[in-house]
């Protein structure tokens, strides 16, 4: 039944894909003409609008999802950083059946957030911030690799890709458009005025128009299959997990920002090089600007009582959406009954002052400080850049040795 | 003639066509349902594997709950000795039951809940229990599709004459579905 939804996703994907173009080529088109009315302009407009496309599909295609690791600050971690999250998608790798497991990432910003990139299964990638760790349970945290992995599994990450290329180029090519013909309108008019200013005026409007358009129905396009997108990978999660109410508590813990990580700013803000404040804006508004909304995602889950399987998904969205084209039917008709699981034997018992500090110490691990245990009972942390030979334990005054320590570490591992 | 015996050799040819097709679906089905026993196996070897570092981690603070750390040893001795899948499934069902109640009285112990050790080894262990879990699911979905091909006509004729035999399932006792029970 997985197999339905990766063709009936694959169809819509090509359709609007095509849409998509079209926009992309009509815009190069009539750009074209209003610039050059004599010299085929349009036809030279659609060349340039393709070449764009072409080769910001081929960059994103070949290395897109090392280019937005990079760009998140991502790093590549392995089981012993975080034992938790490395066996939490194992096991999602187990229950999706996927042949490969997806490579892991954290990167190490307070804000709650997750994304999965990679061009196909076998080459694939998950990379969550360390909020987002610090913040959820075991449960929670399954759910939301679940949903992840979900986008990889019905190939959405490839197609939300180059759609966003796609998008990226219709942007761009219009704002150039209308950038350059708000600062030299005036010559351009004077210039052709003589023999046929009428028409080209025309075509000049017609152009501005559509470069005001073409974005916007771009964007429309994009986030109504994106928002489908995101239901589907709910749906698939829970059928990984077996367990909705992890990913819906997942849900309510993120878009609930007072329940972020105790006084984030006053201390850990000397850790980055930037702001984590500013980059946490921009997290939030990545996740959230392309996604449905997150109380009715968590509704949906909650009224699952019965079974997790697509048909039961379905079923909750039409009673809370009061429309049901969610899914095709075949998808719905031979799913199996997959039973709901318990949760996981132990709750979440930790405080946020423990949450923070663990949450400190993963973005410790992350940017290589040393981590010196002291006879009195204290671990001294010393940052990667330290140059002295010495450190003394600010609690019993010992001092110690960080080049014999960090000489001791390389040996135990 | 012609005609009759032309009809002859192509309805030989589609059914051999035919027969070969269905014997390499079996063969494909079958090859599919030992890699999910692999993925199972794998997990329940390093819970075998696991299980003594956590007894020795917990028996220097439980020490009135002998019984029901000897009750796991014992478990994981039956457990590895099994050879079937069927024995498979019984012992490890009451492998996974002595666990939970392990982990129910766990909550009596403040000091072992603190201990990194031990923390460490209740993640994996219970990461291990969850991946047993799945793989569970996608090992019983492979062997009903191959069941259903040995048994339906007419594949169940070519299964029949290549020794593809029906396969057993790897249930754990219904006792794990049920809803967990609150005290308060």
């Amino acid at each position: 039944m997985m197999w339905e939804l990766i063709q009936e996703n694959k169809r819509k994907s090509w359709m609007l894909f095509f849409a998509m173009g079209g926009c992309l080529l009509v815009l190069g088109y009539v750009i074209g003409a209003a610039w050059m009315p004599h010299q085929d302009g349009g036809i030279l407009g659609v060349m340039i609008a393709g070449m764009v496309w072409f080769f910001m599909s081929l960059v994103s295609y070949f290395s897109g999802d090392s280019i937005l690791l990079s760009l998140s600050g991502a790093k590549a971690v392995n089981h012993d950083v975080h034992p938790q999250l490395f066996n939490v998608v194992e096991e999602m790798k187990i229950s999706a059946n996927l042949p490969v497991m997806p490579k892991i990432y954290i990167i190490d910003s307070p804000a709650a957030n997750a994304f999965a990139t990679g061009r196909s299964p076998e080459r694939s990638a998950i990379a969550v911030t360390a909020g987002l760790l610090a913040m959820l349970n075991r449960d929670e945290l399954q759910g939301v690799i679940a949903h992840e992995m979900s986008h990889i599994l019905n190939r959405d990450v490839l197609y939300m890709t180059f759609a966003g290329v796609l998008l990226g180029s219709i942007v761009m090519l219009s704002e150039i458009f209308l950038r350059s013909q708000y600062y030299s309108s005036s010559r351009r008019y004077r210039g052709s005025s003589r023999d046929n200013g009428q028409g080209q005026a025309v075509i000049m409007l017609i152009a501005i128009v559509f470069a005001v358009l073409a974005p916007i129905l771009a964007r429309l396009f994009y986030f109504s299959l994106s928002r489908r997108r995101e239901y589907l990978a709910d749906a698939s999660a829970v059928r990984l997990t077996r367990y909705p109410e992890g990913l819906a508590a997942a849900l309510e813990k993120i878009s609930q920002p007072d329940i972020q990580l105790a006084k984030v700013n006053k201390v850990t803000a000397s850790m980055y090089i930037i702001n984590p404040l500013k980059s946490k804006k921009q997290h939030l508004a990545l996740a959230f600007s392309t996604h449905p909304p997150i109380n009715e995602r968590i509704k949906i889950l909650r009224s699952m009582t019965q079974g997790v399987n697509y048909r039961q998904y379905a079923e909750a969205f039409s009673k809370i959406k009061g429309r049901s084209s969610l899914m095709p039917a075949s998808a719905l008709e031979d799913s199996q009954d997959v039973p709901l699981r318990k949760a996981s034997v132990q709750p979440d018992t930790r405080t946020a002052k423990q949450k923070t500090r663990e949450w400190g110490d993963l973005v410790r691990v992350l940017n290589k400080f040393m981590f010196i245990p002291c006879p009195c009972g204290l671990t001294i942390k010393i940052p990667p850049d330290y140059k002295r030979d010495t450190v003394v334990c600010p609690r019993c005054r010992r001092s110690h040795d960080p080049r014999k320590a960090a000489h001791a570490d390389q040996h135990k591992t | 003639m012609m005609l009759v015996l032309l009809v002859f050799i192509g309805g030989m040819i589609l059914i051999i066509m035919s027969f070969a097709g269905t014997y390499n679906a079996l063969v494909r089905l079958r090859n599919q349902v030992d890699n999910a026993w692999a993925q199972i196996d794998v997990q329940l070897k390093r819970r075998h594997d696991l299980i003594p570092n956590l007894i020795e981690t917990a028996k220097g603070y439980m020490t009135h709950e002998r019984e029901t750390l000897e009750a796991i040893v014992e478990a994981r001795s039956k457990a590895m000795g099994a050879q079937t899948v069927g024995e498979k499934s019984k012992t490890e069902g009451f492998l996974s039951e002595a666990m939970s109640k392990f982990f129910l009285v766990v909550e009596n112990y403040p000091d072992l809940k603190a201990n990194q050790n031990f923390l460490a080894l209740q993640e994996e262990l219970t990461s291990t229990e969850n991946k047993i879990a799945f793989a569970r699911q996608a090992y019983n979905d492979q062997i009903l599709s191959f069941n259903n091909k040995t048994e339906m006509f007419p594949s169940n004729i070519v299964a029949g004459m290549f020794n593809f035999t029906k396969r057993e399932f790897f249930e754990i006792e219904a006792e794990e579905r049920e809803a967990p029970k609150v005290q308060f």
